[in-house]
């Protein structure tokens, strides 16, 4: 199992970083949230990995898991949509003032285009 | 008064005259005076005990671990400089009041002034040496201020960016060399380094400490080579002049100087640097302000002179030294401050400090001539004057000095410097007040109200005084001096008395004020020699490495900041993938110390799910709303996948954030184009997937090594399950954790998340008061619009399921101690049902329905978190300690009640008010113009029409 956490970890991840790096606003955002599930679950494995071992409390159960890494993953999970929240408004608004949603300075892009293009 | 307050009440008081300046200036002042002079009441209340040898301290211990306490100590060294930086503050106070015009805004010049002089007690009173350096950056800034406090002067702007440069840079420098004396010493305590110096002189580090700390004194203290920034701060107004760069600041070095002599002095290193930097700025400003022309230029380069002196006096390294050093201090603090004084009178009455334009006021402005020629005679060291007598005993000093090997340098170059001393103090008094009365002043020239005369009168007092009987401040000196070298032994028997008999130091003094009196006669043929010598500009030199510094900043900023954030995110990712790379490969990986968990064929069903729906979203993210789809089944894959791994509550919360998180996407997909267009070039696009491809397998391998091994260490989570129910009074450890053991994290994320959500609040606030408003009113349809809007089947379930869902909420909220759940989950759980009740009935429709406004919600919610961690106080707990008990009210089963519950309830408000408060903020933007929603649901909308209106989009 640990396995296939850790490569849906680095799946979320890489997806994450290609959607952060592509040019417009959205799919940026979207980068963001995919980066944020890798980070959520990363965070809770950090307790490693337990199968029918609750964090409560319960007469006759022995093995717990770990309880702190998802205490601290609970409160990162609503900060992300906040942020998210944020990030999505800054982005609606600078479409709507400017009428593009390019998250680059276009001369800094039309730079770019050269050099990638050289 | 605690020695605390007596720091605090300048620091305190630096609000007052903002807010008492709109009850008058005289208030103002009035306002401002009354809090210096009870800090130097406070400051007087101990200085009966310090001049008897007790040394008031006063400790409070804040992080003990990292030598971070906040200990003060009074000494008598101490005392004199809080005394003069108290007592000439209320001169200076006094005479601002006077001094500054109807134009300049009162209140902000005595607030900079209050708080200067707040980090100037601070640093003359710290036992710590961190602190000490916090205080000496405060007095960098606040005199940053008040240089540039005539904003609208260029001058004012430049002077003060150069201060403030040079001395932040010395800042720096003596932060370093201030730490590695820590280090050396063991101990961030004055009082323990004191004690340490066989220690500090034996190693290795004492050479750099020493220089680094040199750095900042000298930068600070105007010595050669940092001396060019004290005149180019003339531009302050002239109590800024008198009383930061004649009496206080500039003194700050010296004090440091003479604070750390007991372990930094004594080396061949300290007398080489010290002296020769002291004897360099003493001669070279003294020739400098013979030749300037501007009354201020000349007292600037005059004190720059006189610290030099004093350096050296410091440097010898003697005891004579230091004695003579504390008592110029004294002596230069009062003449100095008078005659700036005196030529701000000048400057206010003649509107100009030009000596060309000057003479001949004796007979105009008789006051201001009897207090400026007192004052200006005590500088040049004429007799009967405090400055004689100081003078005498550097000259005795330096008598006796032996720098490179010869026993004449010292005394020669000391002569010289005394000597055009002499000389710029008559050429003061020549140019400015005698000679004939002119006829082209600028402006009548008179003597000036009583409250500006005043304070440069008062100053002349001890000038007299002292310079007519020095044995009244013999003993005050000597316990100074005893302060200073920290030996009562060793201080230096002699009397101060004027006449001495026949010894050098006196023919050294007759040399000079004869010579000087020759270079004022001499003095206009001396101009033009001068005025012809080529000379290195500082200033240039300054600026021109300033000008190096910003373009070779300008040339990495643009190569690394060129407004393309995907450029910084590309740089960023490598950096970090760099960086991981080369910690794996160049630690030591473990070799795992846990089975892998079998692979069950669920969870081999969940992984693919994700994996194929990743892969499936990155290649078709084109398409936006297939995206979000994509988005909803990784999220939903990602909450079972918690579940399954044990953490139910994880699981009702990330299913819960999906839902509110794809309808604020959908919402803002609503606004922004449907597809992304093909821009970046293939080559932009393999670098990208080359980048996230190492991204993810660095991602992957991390965690793989991280499942693999245990614990390196200790996890705390063991005390958290074992007292969980013991201590929190709940069985579900999360819970317990988040409303109990980590309550203060907790209760800083739910402000976070209220401020996150006024941000949004306030950015749609923005948008709509601008020109977007209008665009949004007026946009037309890219599509068709849908029959309908609100479906008769949609809001009638919604309606009915409100209670239900609200239910489901309450049951989670209670159970949340003991079983998953609690105020996160619930907050998200209710937020969804008031959420479904703007979809299915319309914005317009819920929002009337809605009593209590958001913001209030979340502030609510904050608030009573906060009262209930307040409420532990009344039981002599700290912040957020939580109590339980268990109660039976027949014919119920016994239950539980615990403090916690209150905490939680604020989380489950703030969690509620702030997703709403942002998605009502978005569906805000949505409001159409001429289009009201209907108060009922209904299957047709009789508005909409079938083709696709024209307009904006």
């Amino acid at each position: 199992m640990e396995l296939l956490v850790a490569t849906a970890i680095g799946t979320l991840t890489a997806a994450g970083i290609y959607m952060i790096l592509r040019l417009r606003t959205f799919p940026v955002i979207i980068g963001t949230s995919l980066l944020s599930y890798a980070v959520n679950v990363f965070l809770f494995a950090s307790g490693r990995l337990a199968l029918n071992a609750p964090p409560v409390l319960r007469d006759g159960v022995e093995v717990y898991t770990d309880p702190l890494p998802q205490a601290l993953v609970l409160t990162a999970i609503v900060i992300s949509f906040g942020m998210t929240a944020v990030i999505v408004m800054i982005a609606v608004g600078s479409y709507l003032s400017s009428d593009d949603d390019l998250v680059n300075d276009p001369d800094a892009d039309a730079d770019q285009t050269r050099e990638g293009a050289a | 008064m605690s020695l605390f307050l007596i720091i605090a009440l300048p620091f305190l008081g630096a609000l007052l005259p903002g807010l008492m300046i709109q009850a008058g200036r005289q208030s103002c002042f009035i306002m401002t005076f009354l809090v210096t002079a009870s800090a130097l009441i406070g400051l007087a209340t101990h200085a009966p005990a310090v001049l008897a040898g007790e040394v008031v301290t006063a400790q409070l211990n804040w992080l003990p671990s990292l030598g971070l306490n906040v200990n003060l100590f009074l000494d008598p060294l101490g005392l004199m400089f809080a005394g003069l930086i108290l007592g000439i503050g209320l001169l200076i106070i006094t005479y601002a009041r006077f001094y500054l015009s109807r134009d300049d805004n009162m209140g902000e010049f005595y607030s900079y002034l209050l708080l200067f002089q707040g980090a100037m007690v601070g640093i003359v009173l710290s036992d710590n040496i961190l602190m000490l350096l916090i205080f000496w950056e405060l007095t960098s800034l606040s005199s940053f201020l008040l240089i540039g406090f005539w904003k609208h002067t260029a001058d004012g702007r430049q002077g003060a960016r150069m201060a403030l440069t040079v001395t932040g840079m010395g800042g720096l420098a003596l932060i370093g060399g201030m730490l590695l004396l820590g280090q050396i010493a063991g101990s961030y305590d004055l009082t323990t380094i004191l004690e340490n110096r066989e220690l500090i002189q034996a190693s290795p580090l004492y050479v750099p400490a020493l220089i680094l700390i040199l750095v900042g004194c000298f930068t600070k203290s105007a010595q050669f080579p940092f001396h060019f920034w004290l005149p180019h701060a003339m531009a302050a107004p002239t109590p800024v002049s008198a009383y930061l760069h004649s009496a206080t600041m500039v003194k700050a070095g010296l004090f440091l100087m003479a604070r750390l002599w007991p372990v930094l002095s004594g080396t061949d290193l300290w007398v080489i640097l010290v002296c020769s930097a002291g004897l360099i700025t003493m001669v070279l400003g003294a020739v400098i302000a013979l030749f300037k022309d501007d009354l201020k230029a000349l007292l600037a380069f005059s004190t720059v002179s006189h610290l030099g002196l004093i350096t050296f006096l410091l440097g010898t390294g003697t005891a004579f030294g230091a004695m003579a050093a504390v008592f110029h201090i004294l002596n230069h603090a009062s003449f100095k401050a008078a005659l700036f004084m005196t030529a701000g009178i000048v400057d206010h009455a003649v509107h100009t400090r030009d000596m060309k334009r000057l003479g001949g006021l004796r007979r105009l402005m008789p006051l201001t001539f009897a207090v400026a020629t007192i004052a200006a005679l005590s500088m040049a060291g004429i007799p009967l004057l405090n400055g004689f007598l100081s003078k005498e005993m550097m000259l005795e000093e330096a008598y006796h000095t032996t720098l490179f090997g010869s026993p004449y340098l010292v005394a020669a170059v000391a002569t010289l410097g005394a000597l055009f001393s002499a000389g710029y103090s008559f050429r003061f008094i020549a140019h400015t007040f005698l000679g004939p009365v002119r006829d082209d002043y600028p402006d009548t020239p008179h003597d000036p109200e009583v409250g500006l005369l005043l304070p440069p009168a008062l100053l002349i007092i001890p000038v007299i005084l002292i310079g007519v009987a020095p044995f009244l401040a013999e003993p005050f000196v000597k316990t100074v001096t005893q302060a200073v070298i920290g030996n009562a032994a060793a201080v230096p028997d002699a009397h101060f008395k004027i006449w001495h008999g026949l010894v050098p130091a006196l023919w050294m003094s007759v040399i000079a004020v004869v010579g000087g009196l020759i270079l004022l006669a001499a003095f206009a043929p001396l101009a033009r020699v001068w005025a012809a010598t080529p000379r290195l500009e500082a200033k240039a030199i300054f600026d021109r490495i300033i000008g190096w510094a910003v373009s070779l900043a300008y040339v990495c900023a643009e190569r690394l900041h060129n407004n393309s954030f995907t450029r910084y995110a590309a740089i960023f990712t490598a950096t970090v993938i760099a960086v991981g790379a080369h910690a794996w490969f160049t630690g030591v990986n473990a070799a795992p110390t846990r089975d892998m968990l079998a692979i069950t064929p669920v969870g081999f069903a969940g992984w693919l799910m994700l994996i194929l729906a990743t892969v499936f979203l990155v290649t078709v993210h084109r398409n936006r709303l297939a995206t979000l789809i994509l988005m909803g089944v990784i999220g939903l894959m990602v909450s079972v996948g918690f579940n399954y791994f044990s953490a139910p509550d994880l699981a009702l919360t990330q299913i819960s954030v999906e839902v509110v998180t794809i309808v604020l996407l959908l919402l803002a997909l609503n606004f922004l184009p449907n597809a992304t267009p093909v821009e970046s070039t293939t080559g932009q696009r393999t670098r990208d997937i080359v980048l996230a491809l190492a991204g993810g397998i660095a991602a992957m391998g991390l965690t793989y090594a991280m499942l693999m091994s245990d614990f390196p260490i200790t996890s705390i989570s063991e005390y958290h399950l074992a007292n969980s129910y013991k201590g929190g009074g709940g069985t579900n450890v999360v819970n317990v954790i988040l409303v109990d053991f980590r309550g203060f994290d907790t209760f800083g994320e739910i402000i976070v998340l209220g401020i996150a959500a006024l941000v949004i609040y306030a950015l749609t606030e923005a948008l709509l008061a601008g020109p977007v408003r209008a665009r949004l009113l007026n946009r037309g349809y890219e599509e068709a619009r849908a029959g309908d809007a609100h479906p008769l089947m949609m809001v009638v379930l919604t309606r009915v399921l409100m209670p239900l869902v609200l239910m489901v909420g309450v049951f989670i909220f209670l159970r949340g101690h003991n079983e998953p759940g609690g105020g996160f989950i619930a907050g998200l759980v209710v937020a969804i049902a008031v959420l479904m009740q703007y979809m299915a009935s319309g914005f317009s429709w819920a929002d009337r329905r809605q009593r209590y406004p958001y913001h209030g919600i979340i502030g609510a919610g904050v608030l009573c978190a906060g009262l209930t961690g307040i409420g532990a106080w009344f039981a002599g707990a700290p912040f957020l300690s939580s109590a339980f008990g268990y109660f039976r009210i027949p014919p119920m089963e016994k239950f539980e009640l615990a403090t916690a519950m209150g905490f939680d309830l604020g989380v489950f408000l703030a969690v509620v008010g702030a997703v709403m408060l942002s998605l009502e903020s978005f569906s805000r933007l949505g409001r159409r113009a001429g289009i009201e929603d209907s108060d009922y649901a209904m299957d047709i909308d009789p508005s909409r029409t079938e083709t696709v209106t024209g307009g904006e989009s």
